[in-house]
C-alpha cells in the first residue's frame, strides 16, 4: 500500500479546473516532486495534500485513510512554505517550539526537541533571533526545523528554495537531500525548476493543465519525454513535426518541414501519414565543418545565425537550407577553445537515429 | 525637480497658522484673567479651579468617559471581527454596512436613530447613545484592522494550521498577536470619536443625558466663557495623547496611505 | 460527504467572524435608516412624532404629503440651495487653501513629511465644538480682528460690520472645520506622482505654470475628487455651525432638519429633508466622480 494515494482528484475554480482527475501513488520514504509551469495545478495539488484546500472530486488517501474529515492541524504532514511563513513575532525557538507547544509536548521536554531539530538544519544557537534577522537561508532552515520536530510522516515544500540566489539554492539542495535520507521522511515538492526536479527527486510527475502528463524517474523523464509537452519543459530541445513518411524494422521516418527525411529509432503502431514528434537533445547533435562528411542517418547543412556563449557550453543555432532550425551544444572543455564557429559559418549537423526520440502526437 | 518656491511656502505656513491660531486663542484665554476672551490681562488658574467645581460639568465628563469606555471597547470587539471578516472574504453587504455610516451625513444617523428608539420606546440616556456611537466607531476600527491584516502574510495562518494549530489557537497565538497594534490604535480611535462626538449624541442622548460636547455646546450657545476655554484645553490635551498613543502603535495611521507593516 | 462536513465548517466560521458586527450594524444602522425612510411616508402625529401606522378605518396611512411640502414650499428649496452654495464654496476654499499645502508636504524631505501632515490632522482631531468655540472667540466684537476690520472700516467712513452671526463667519468656520479632509487625499495623490515626470516636461520645455496644469493637475484629479467627496458631504448636512456662527438668514438643511426633529417635532417632514440631504449628497458626488471618470482614469494609475 502506498503511503500517500491520490485518487482521481479534482479541484476547480469557476470555470478553471486547477487540478483534473490526478491520481498519484507516494511510496514511503520516497522524494517526490511535482514538477510543472505556473497555474498547472501542483501548488493546488499540494494545499488539498495539506488540507489548506479540499477536492471537488475524488480522494486523498494517507495510509489508506480518507484525509477529507481531517483539517489541516490533525494531519500528519507538515508543509514548508515559499514565504517561509515564519511568525514574525516569535523567536527562532518559539517557532521550532510551536507545533511541540500545539501537540501538548510537556514543557520540560521542548527545549531539548527545539534544540536537536535546530541542530538537523545546523542553527544551532540561533534560537534567540527573530526571523527578521536572519538571512533567506537561514529563515528556510527554520521553516524546515520547525516542520520537522513533530517527526511528521511526511513533508510537503511548496517552490521552498524560489526566493534564493543559484549558489544558496545550490547548498539547500544538498542539504535537503541529505536530510530526507536521514530524516527517512516522505517529501512531496513542488518547483518550476526542472533542473532542481532532476537534482532532488527520485520520482518527477510534470503537471500540465491539471494533469498528470509524465510520472518516471528523472533520468527517464529526461531521456523519454512521452509528450511534446513534456520534451520541452525538460531541459533543451529540438522538436521536429511531420507525417510518418516510412515506419519499419524499427526505425520510423517524419516529413519535417526544412529538413526532409528525419530518421528516429523507434517502435511505434502508428501508420504512415500520422502525425508525430522527434525529440532530440542539442548535446547529441554533432556539428561540423562539412568537410568531413562522414555518413549519418540525419545529416543537414545549414548556417551558423546565432550563438550562445555560456562558459562551459556553447549553443549554436544553425539555420538549414530548408528553412529549418536547429539548436546544438558543443561543451568547450574539450577543445580549449572558446568557439568553433561564428555566426555566418556554413556547418553540417548530424545525429544518429537513436539519438532522438519518438513520440506520437 | 522638486521645487518648493518661495510663494508655495508662504502659503503654506499661513494655511498653517490658520488651523493652529484659533485653537492656540482659545488655549491662551484658558489663562486669562478675564471674563471677555478680548485682551490679555494676566495669567490665572481660576477657570480650571471653577471646571472641577462645576457639578454639571463633571457629570457630563464622567458621562462621555462611561459612554466613551464602554462604546470604543464593543466597537473594537465588533470593529475587528469586522476588519478581519473584510479582509478574509468577499462579502457584499459588510462592507456597504461598514463604511455607510463613515460615508453618509452625520446627521442622518443621528435622526434616525431617534426615530428607532422612540419608536421602540427605548429610553434615551446613556445606553442610547452608546448604542448609536458603536454603529459609526466600528467602521473605523474594522479600516485600520483591516489594513493590519492585508500587512499580514495569509501564509501565517495556514502555517499555524498545519503546525497543529485550532483554528482558534492560530487566531490566538499568531493572528491576534500581529494585529493587536492595529487593535489597539482602533480602540483609541474609537474612544477619541466617542468622547468627541457631537451630532449623533444630540440626536440620541434625550434632555436629561449631558455628554461634555453637549455641554459646551449649551454653554456657548448662552455666552462665551472661559471656562469653556479651560475644558476645551483640557480635551486637546487628551485627544493629543490619545493620537501620539495611537501613532505610536499604528504609524500607518498617520499616513494617508497604508503601508504594510512589518 | 466529509469534505463537504468541512466546508460547512468553513462557511461557520465565515459567519463567527461577520455575523456579529453584521448583526449590530443591521439592526442599529440599516433598520434605523430603512424605518426613517418609510416614515417619511407617514402622516406627523397630533403631538409630533407620528400618526399611528393604520388610521381609524383601520387603512394604511402613507403618503407623500411631506414629499409635496418639500417640492412646492419655496422657502425650502431656497435653503436647500443656499446649503449647496455653502457647500460648494466650503469645497472650492478648501481646495484652493488644501493645494499648495498638500503640494508643498508632498515635495518635503520624506522625513518631514509625517510630521508636517501630522501637523494638519491634529486640529481635526480636536473637538469640533471647541474649533466652533474659536472662531466664536476670534469674530466675536471683542476680538483684536473684529475691531482691525472695523478700524480700517471707519477710516472710509463704513459704520462697523459685525463679523460674528454672519454669513461670512459660517463659511469660514465651514472651510475651518473641513480643510484636513481636503488635504489628506490631496496629498495622498500629490505623494505618488513620479517626479520624472515633471523633468521630462522641463525637458521638452513646459514651463513651471504649465507643469503644473498640463502635468500636476490632472494627475492629482483623484486626490481632487475624493477630497471634494470628503469635504462637501459633512458640509451639506452641518448645522451646528450657522446655529452657533450664524445670522437669523443663515439656516441651512441642517438646522431646518434639527427644527424638525427637536422642536417642531414634524417627523415625516424631517425624514424627507435628512433624505433629500443623503440623496443629493451622495448623487452629486457621484455626478462629479462620473463626469471625471475620463479625466481620472489614466490618474489613477499613478501610484500603481
Amino acid at each position: 500500500m502506498p503511503l500517500l494515494d491520490i485518487r482521481n482528484v479534482t479541484r476547480r475554480f469557476g470555470d478553471f479546473t486547477a487540478v483534473d482527475g490526478v491520481s498519484l501513488a507516494i511510496e514511503a520514504g520516497e522524494f517526490f516532486t511535482l514538477l510543472g509551469p505556473s497555474g498547472c495545478g501542483k501548488t493546488t495539488l499540494l494545499r488539498m495534500i495539506a488540507g489548506f484546500d479540499l477536492p471537488d472530486a475524488g480522494q486523498i488517501l494517507l495510509d489508506g485513510v480518507d484525509l477529507a474529515a481531517t483539517p489541516p492541524e490533525r494531519r500528519p504532514v507538515r508543509t514548508v512554505f515559499q514565504s517561509y511563513a515564519l511568525f514574525p513575532h516569535m523567536t527562532v525557538h518559539g517557532n521550532v517550539a510551536f507545533p511541540l507547544q500545539m501537540a501538548g509536548t510537556p514543557a520540560r521536554d521542548i527545549p531539548g526537541k527545539v534544540a536537536a531539530a535546530l541542530e538537523d538544519v545546523r542553527l544551532t544557537g540561533f534560537d534567540r533571533r527573530y526571523p527578521h534577522e536572519l538571512s533567506g537561508g537561514q529563515k528556510q532552515r527554520v521553516a524546515i526545523a520547525r516542520a520537522l520536530v513533530t517527526h511528521p510522516t511526511m513533508l510537503l515544500l511548496d517552490e521552498p528554495l524560489a526566493a534564493l540566489d543559484a549558489k544558496l539554492r545550490e547548498e539547500l539542495q544538498i542539504e535537503l537531500i541529505h536530510l530526507q535520507r536521514e530524516a527517512g521522511i516522505t517529501f512531496v515538492y513542488v518547483t518550476h525548476d526542472q533542473t532542481e526536479a532532476l537534482a532532488l527527486s527520485h520520482r518527477i510527475a510534470v503537471m500540465n493543465k491539471g494533469k498528470v502528463e509524465q510520472l518516471d524517474e528523472p533520468s527517464v523523464i529526461y531521456r523519454f519525454p512521452r509528450s511534446r509537452f513534456v520534451a520541452d519543459f525538460i531541459g533543451q530541445c529540438n522538436l521536429f513535426s511531420g507525417p510518418i513518411r516510412a515506419n519499419a524494422a524499427g526505425a520510423v521516418t517524419l516529413d519535417v518541414e526544412g529538413l526532409g527525411a528525419v530518421k528516429v529509432a523507434a517502435q511505434t503502431a502508428l501508420a504512415a501519414g500520422a502525425p508525430a514528434s522527434i525529440a532530440l537533445r542539442p548535446e547529441q547533435i554533432r556539428i561540423g565543418a562539412g568537410d568531413a562528411a562522414a555518413p549519418a542517418d540525419n545529416r543537414y547543412e545549414g548556417t551558423v545565425a546565432d550563438l550562445l556563449y555560456m562558459g562551459d557550453v556553447t549553443v549554436y543555432r544553425v539555420n538549414t537550407a530548408g528553412g529549418a532550425r536547429v539548436e546544438a551544444l558543443l561543451a568547450n572543455s574539450q577543445t580549449g577553445r572558446a568557439k568553433f564557429f561564428e555566426p555566418g559559418d556554413r556547418v553540417v549537423v548530424d545525429w544518429p537515429a537513436a539519438a532522438g526520440h519518438f513520440i506520437e502526437d | 525637480m522638486r521645487s518648493r518656491s518661495p510663494l508655495l511656502v508662504a502659503v503654506a505656513l499661513a494655511v498653517y497658522a490658520f488651523l493652529y491660531l484659533p485653537l492656540a486663542i482659545v488655549v491662551v484665554y484658558s489663562f486669562n484673567d478675564s471674563r471677555l476672551n478680548a485682551e490679555w490681562v494676566g495669567f490665572t488658574l481660576d477657570w480650571y479651579r471653577k471646571l472641577f467645581a462645576d457639578d454639571d460639568m463633571l457629570a457630563a465628563a464622567r458621562n462621555s468617559l462611561v459612554i466613551g469606555l464602554v462604546a470604543s471597547l464593543v466597537a473594537t470587539v465588533l470593529g475587528t471581527m469586522a476588519g478581519i471578516a473584510l479582509h478574509r472574504y468577499r462579502l457584499r453587504l459588510l462592507p456597504l454596512l461598514v463604511f455607510a455610516p463613515i460615508a453618509i451625513p452625520e446627521i442622518l444617523m443621528g435622526v434616525s436613530l431617534l426615530i428607532f428608539f422612540v419608536l421602540l420606546n427605548f429610553t434615551l440616556g446613556l445606553v442610547s447613545v452608546a448604542i448609536a456611537h458603536i454603529a459609526f466607531c466600528i467602521g473605523f476600527v474594522a479600516i485600520v484592522v483591516r489594513a493590519r491584516m492585508a500587512g499580514m502574510d495569509e501564509a501565517l495562518v495556514e502555517a499555524a494550521r498545519d503546525c497543529g494549530a485550532t483554528p482558534w489557537q492560530a487566531f490566538r497565538h499568531v493572528t491576534l498577536p500581529l494585529i493587536m497594534p492595529g487593535v489597539i490604535a482602533g480602540a483609541l480611535m474609537a474612544f477619541t470619536l466617542s468622547i468627541d462626538d457631537f451630532v449623533i449624541t444630540f440626536f440620541t442622548a434625550g434632555a436629561g443625558t449631558v455628554t461634555l460636547p453637549l455641554q459646551i455646546y449649551s454653554m456657548i450657545k448662552i455666552a462665551v466663557t472661559p471656562e469653556v476655554n479651560a475644558v476645551s484645553t483640557l480635551l486637546m490635551l487628551l485627544t493629543l495623547l490619545l493620537i501620539v498613543v495611537a501613532s505610536r502603535l499604528s504609524p500607518s495611521l498617520l499616513r494617508s496611505q497604508e503601508e504594510a507593516p512589518t | 460527504m466529509a469534505a463537504d462536513a468541512r466546508r460547512h465548517e468553513a462557511a461557520r466560521a465565515r459567519w463567527l467572524v461577520s455575523g456579529p458586527p453584521l448583526l449590530y450594524l443591521l439592526v442599529f444602522f440599516a433598520a434605523p435608516t430603512l424605518i426613517m425612510v418609510l416614515a417619511s411616508f407617514r402622516s406627523p402625529g397630533e403631538f409630533g412624532g407620528l400618526a399611528p401606522l393604520r388610521d381609524d378605518t383601520g387603512a394604511l396611512d402613507l403618503n407623500v404629503d411631506a414629499y409635496v411640502r418639500f417640492f412646492t414650499e419655496t422657502v425650502y428649496a431656497q435653503v436647500f440651495v443656499k446649503s449647496l452654495v455653502f457647500a460648494l464654496v466650503t469645497t472650492l476654499v478648501c481646495l484652493a487653501l488644501a493645494y499648495p499645502l498638500a503640494a508643498l508636504i508632498a515635495r518635503s524631505p520624506k522625513k518631514s513629511r509625517d510630521i508636517l501632515l501630522l501637523l494638519v490632522i491634529l486640529p481635526f482631531w480636536s473637538n469640533f465644538l471647541i474649533r466652533i468655540y474659536a472662531w466664536m472667540i476670534l469674530l466675536g466684537p471683542n476680538a483684536a480682528l473684529a475691531r482691525a476690520v472695523n478700524g480700517v472700516l471707519g477710516w472710509f467712513g463704513a459704520g462697523p460690520v459685525p463679523l460674528l452671526f454672519s454669513s461670512f463667519a459660517v463659511l469660514v468656520c465651514l472651510v475651518y472645520v473641513h480643510l484636513p479632509f481636503m488635504v489628506l487625499p490631496l496629498y495622498a495623490n500629490l505623494e505618488k506622482h513620479d517626479p520624472a515626470l515633471l523633468d521630462a516636461a522641463q525637458d521638452l520645455g513646459a514651463s513651471a505654470w504649465q507643469r503644473f496644469w498640463r502635468i500636476t493637475f490632472p494627475l492629482s484629479l483623484p486626490g481632487v475628487y475624493a477630497g471634494a467627496a470628503l469635504v462637501f458631504i459633512p458640509a451639506l448636512g452641518i448645522f451646528a455651525i450657522p446655529d452657533l456662527l450664524g445670522g437669523p438668514d443663515d439656516t441651512l438643511i441642517g438646522n431646518l432638519i434639527k427644527q424638525q426633529f427637536l422642536e417642531t417635532r414634524d417627523w415625516p417632514f424631517g425624514s424627507v429633508l435628512s433624505i433629500v440631504l443623503t440623496v443629493s449628497a451622495l448623487a452629486l458626488v457621484g455626478l462629479a466622480a462620473w463626469l471625471g471618470r475620463g479625466a481620472t482614469r489614466g490618474a489613477e494609475r499613478v501610484g500603481a
